[in-house]
Parts: C-alpha cells; sequence; structure tokens
C-alpha cells in the first residue's frame, strides 16, 4: 500500500516539485499551503509523514508542529522540516517542539527522497 | 579612594619624574616637607594658591595637577578595568594610576570609549541582521526561488522521460522562479549597497520615510482635508525614530496637502475613469501642472487604480543633481535606494527641459524585460527671480504595462535601475562597472 505524504508549503512552486519527486518514488502527495486546514486534516487522517515548512502564511512551521505534538493522532507523526531559515535558535526550537527531521533550503532532491524514507521506516 | 586624592598623586609623580627631593619641592613653594608629604599621599586638599605654585615648581600647568580634567579619565580607566575579570585589576589603585599615567589612561580611556562605539554599532547591526524585516523577507524570497529552481533543475536534468505536461509546467516554474531570482536580486544588492553608507546600519531619514508612505499603501486619506497638521500626523510615529525624518515627512505631506486641495480625489479619480491614465489631459482640463497630477495619481492606493481600470504605478522625484529625493517602488522596475538611477531615465531628459512633459515607453534591461509607461516633468521651484540659483524638481511617473497595453510611442527605451545591477554592459552612459560581469 502507498503512504501518504503532505506537504505543507506556501511556495507552489517548490511543492510542485516535491510532489513529483515524492510521487515518483511511490508516495501518496497531497499539499497544503494553509496550517490551520492542514492540521484540521491530519487530526481526522493523519498522513504517515509531514514535510513542514516554517515560514508559512498565519500560523506558521512552528505552531503547527506544536499543535500536532499535542494531539493524540499526530504525536507521533514523523515531520520533516523545510526552512530557508536555518539558524541554531531555529533548529533548536524545532526540535524542542519535536521535529523529526531539519532540513534547510535549497535542498537537493535526493537528500529529501532518502530523507523521507528513513523517517517512514523508522 | 575619594576624587581630591587624584591631585597628591600627580603631583608625587610630576616631582619623581624631574627627580626632585620631597624637601626640594617644598621648599620651592613654601610649605614644610611633612605637609607635602601629606599632599602627595592624599591626605590634605590642596589649595589653590599652593596647587598653581606647586604647578609653576613642577613646570606644568595648574590644570595638569588638578583632578577635575582627569575625571574622565578615570571613568574610562575605570570602565575598561570593570570589563576584565576583577581580580586581576587593582582597582584600589586606578587614581593612582591615572595621576602617574596620564598619557597611557588617555589612551586606556579613549581604547575603552571606541570599543563601547564598536560594540553599539555590533549591537545594531545584529538587531538589523536579525529583525530587519525588509533583510528578512529578501533573503526568504531569494532562498525559496533558489530551491525552487535547484529542485525543478534537478528533475528536468535526471534521466528518464517525463511527462510533457510536466515537463511543460516545470519549465513555466523555472522562468517565473528565474524572474523573482533576478528582481530580488537586484532590489537586495540596492539594499546593501546603501546599508554600506550607513556604519551604524540605520535606515537614512528619507528611507524611513519612504518605509512609513509605504505601510500606508502611499495613500493618506487624513490629506484631503485642508486643516490637517502635517507636524501632527508624524508626531509619535515610532517608524520616523528622528527628527530629521520627522520634518522631512511633514515637509512632503504639506507638499501633498496642497496637492490635495488643488485636486481632490473623487475628481482625480473621475478624471481618471472617463479619460484613462492621461495626465496631460488632466493638467489640460483642470488648468493643474503636469507633476502635480503625476504625484496625484502615484500617491493613489492600487486598489483605486484598479478600480479605474489602471496598472499600478511607481514614482520618482529627483532634484538638479539627479538624486533620488522621493521614490514609490513598482514591482518589476527597481529604484536604487542610495545615489542616482539610470542616467537614461527620462526623468533626467526632464531637467534638460523644464516644464516639457515627456512621455516614453520604455523596457527593463536583462533576459527578463519589463514594459513600462513613464511620463516625467522637471519644473523650477519656488517663485522665479533674477540672480539667484534655479531650484528644479523632476517626476517620473512609471506604469506597468501588459503586453497589449500602453500608448505607442515609439521604440520603448531600455534602461536599468542604477548602473551597479544594469545588465546592459555596453551602455554609453554608464558610470560604474555592473555587477552582472558577463551578458546575458
Amino acid at each position: 500500500m502507498e503512504k501518504r505524504v503532505l506537504v505543507l508549503e506556501d511556495e507552489p512552486n517548490i511543492s510542485e516539485a516535491l510532489r513529483f519527486i515524492l510521487s515518483r518514488n511511490g508516495w501518496l502527495v497531497d499539499v497544503s499551503a494553509d496550517g490551520h486546514s492542514a492540521i484540521g486534516a491530519m487530526r481526522q487522517d493523519p498522513p504517515d509523514l509531514l514535510i513542514l515548512d516554517l515560514m508559512l502564511p498565519g500560523l506558521s512551521g512552528f505552531d503547527v508542529l506544536r499543535s500536532l505534538r499535542a494531539e493524540t493522532n499526530t504525536r507521533d507523526l514523523p515531520v520533516l522540516m523545510l526552512t530557508a531559515k536555518g539558524q541554531v535558535a531555529d533548529r533548536a526550537e524545532a526540535e524542542r517542539l519535536g521535529v523529526t527531521r531539519f532540513m534547510t533550503k535549497p535542498f537537493a532532491n535526493a537528500e529529501v527522497i532518502a530523507a523521507v524514507q528513513e523517517m517512514a521506516g523508522s | 579612594m575619594p576624587r581630591t586624592a587624584l591631585t597628591g598623586t600627580r603631583i608625587r609623580a610630576r616631582r619623581n619624574l624631574r627627580g626632585l627631593r620631597q624637601s626640594e619641592l617644598a621648599r620651592a613653594v613654601g610649605v614644610s616637607p611633612s605637609y607635602l608629604n601629606l599632599i602627595e599621599h592624599n591626605r590634605r586638599k590642596v589649595g589653590v594658591e599652593l596647587l598653581g605654585a606647586l604647578a609653576q615648581a613642577l613646570g606644568v600647568s595648574a590644570d595638569a595637577l588638578a583632578e577635575n580634567g582627569d575625571a574622565r579619565l578615570v571613568e574610562g580607566a575605570r570602565a575598561a578595568a570593570l570589563r576584565c575579570d576583577a581580580e586581576l585589576v587593582d582597582l584600589e589603585r586606578i587614581d593612582e594610576f591615572t595621576g602617574r599615567f596620564p598619557g597611557w589612561a588617555k589612551v586606556l580611556s579613549e581604547t575603552q570609549a571606541r570599543v563601547e562605539r564598536l560594540e553599539r554599532i555590533v549591537e545594531q547591526l545584529n538587531d538589523r541582521m536579525t529583525h530587519d524585516p525588509y533583510l528578512g523577507t529578501a533573503l526568504h524570497e531569494i532562498i525559496s526561488a533558489v530551491t525552487s529552481v535547484q529542485s525543478t533543475a534537478s528533475i528536468l536534468n535526471d534521466p528518464g522521460e517525463i511527462d510533457p505536461g510536466w515537463q511543460a509546467r516545470f519549465h513555466r516554474n523555472i522562468l517565473q522562479d528565474s524572474a523573482r531570482l533576478a528582481e530580488g536580486a537586484v532590489a537586495l544588492v540596492n539594499y546593501l549597497d546603501a546599508a554600506k553608507s550607513d556604519e551604524a546600519g540605520l535606515a537614512a531619514p528619507q528611507e524611513e520615510v519612504e518605509a512609513w508612505l509605504d505601510a500606508r499603501d502611499f495613500h493618506l486619506p487624513e490629506l484631503e482635508a485642508p486643516s490637517i497638521d502635517p507636524d501632527a500626523m508624524v508626531a509619535g510615529q515610532v517608524e520616523l525614530s528622528s527628527d530629521a525624518s520627522r520634518h522631512l515627512a511633514a515637509q512632503w505631506l504639506r507638499r501633498f496637502r496642497a496637492d490635495a486641495q488643488a485636486l481632490s480625489h473623487a475628481d482625480l479619480l473621475s478624471g481618471l475613469q472617463s479619460q484613462g491614465l492621461a495626465p496631460e489631459i488632466l493638467a489640460e482640463q483642470l488648468h493643474l501642472p503636469f507633476d502635480l497630477i503625476l504625484r496625484r495619481i502615484a500617491l493613489l492606493p492600487h486598489s483605486d487604480l484598479a478600480d479605474c481600470g489602471l496598472p499600478p504605478v511607481g514614482l520618482v522625484i529627483c532634484d538638479n543633481s539627479g538624486t533620488l529625493m522621493f521614490r514609490r517602488s513598482l514591482d518589476g522596475f527597481a529604484l536604487p535606494r542610495f545615489g542616482g538611477g539610470c542616467p537614461l531615465w527620462p526623468l533626467y531628459q526632464a531637467l534638460q527641459r523644464p516644464h516639457v512633459p515627456l512621455r516614453a515607453a520604455l523596457t527593463t534591461s536583462g533576459r527578463l524585460e519589463r514594459r513600462f509607461q513613464s511620463y516625467a516633468y522637471a519644473a523650477v521651484e519656488g517663485a522665479p527671480g533674477f540672480d539667484r540659483p534655479t531650484v528644479l524638481r523632476a517626476s517620473m511617473l512609471i506604469v506597468a504595462q501588459g503586453d497589449e497595453q500602453g500608448v505607442e510611442t515609439g521604440t520603448p527605451l531600455k534602461v536599468g535601475a542604477s548602473c551597479r545591477t544594469c545588465a546592459h554592459l555596453e551602455c554609453e552612459a554608464r558610470r560604474e562597472p555592473s555587477i552582472l560581469m558577463s551578458p546575458f
């Protein structure tokens, strides 16, 4: 059975590239740019993995992560945070909130795929 | 140790430097050696007359022996000492040190003052890097575009067939992102160039005023009321952090208020709806200066322009020297944040032909050309008169154009933002090398 990944990213061209490479590697991909609706959807039906942008309009990636970790359904959801903000403080905050992997932009497609496969296998 | 102790220490140091015995100096100034000994050990205050006599005997000025002149040195040296491990610094003897070695104390004090100044600058720059919303947004925009281009290009470069539909989308995405990247990079270079002109990294008054206006979409409906006080409008505005910023803002607001009194918002919208973007017709029909019409249009919110079926606009105003005094930026038409703009802008042509409205189609240089329409006009500031310098202000309204829009005004003029970021490397008007070292 194919595994499902949600890409929560407000840059449509990045989402499109991620959708393509993940689909090509056998994932079912959903894309969202809105933290509120994504949290609601994941609460009802959690994906197998979330790729989360930090700087989103409205709710930030930190807000989304904090909310997910407070919910029973999504407490253990593997989350790969992709962000243009690679500062130590951001990484530390993401780890404090329970991120599974933290990757800075720009990323290599192969790195994303390797990270996703490793996280899904764990 | 009391501050009065300084003088005694200094007297002893000066005496030793001159190789005088305590008894010799005491005799010279008419006091007993034991009294001088008490003074030198800071146990007696020195009167003005005695201080003068001691100074004369030691061949220095009384000021050189008095403590007040060196209080700043002591404080500076003390501040330097306190920065270090307190256990390693003999603070109790700092007055003595300052008194005996005033030259070294001065060096220490000045070094300390410089360290403090540099620390403040570092704090300001750090604050700017951390909190500057423009810089943060600009860098985020560039990294996002780079990420998208890299990821998409990598997909296209992968071996194997890609569905033609996906291929077309990826090509389109790369084109979009490269345009974002080019605009973002130019804007960032302009921004950082401007920052270099200010060591402390603080915004210049003009930048603060423009940021303040930008936060209001350059639209100030309060100015439609003739009774509004520009000084009251700018008072207490946190974005205007200095007197210079507030003064400059109030100066522009007075100009804009006068413009609003001459041409109301309702009349302007009515004119634009009936005539379209035709400032020359509005100026003629309403008997108003051409540059006033340009300013009024430029200070409309983009939503009002859209209601009139018009595209977004930008505005630049310069003085005789070409220095940009006012900028309302427009997407795709980068405006330098420091110094002058592209020498080919019709803005500068207008300075050579005051009171003649100029209209020209423009394209931005580089592979990602964008089309614009410009309206430029220069007018003499103040009342005309003999035997005084002529002060000119030139204004240029910049209007975004789609492929089908625009007035036919001949071959578009290829312009840049400034030489530093212009891709037209062979331009005869170039005044400095471009950062775009190789042609596209």
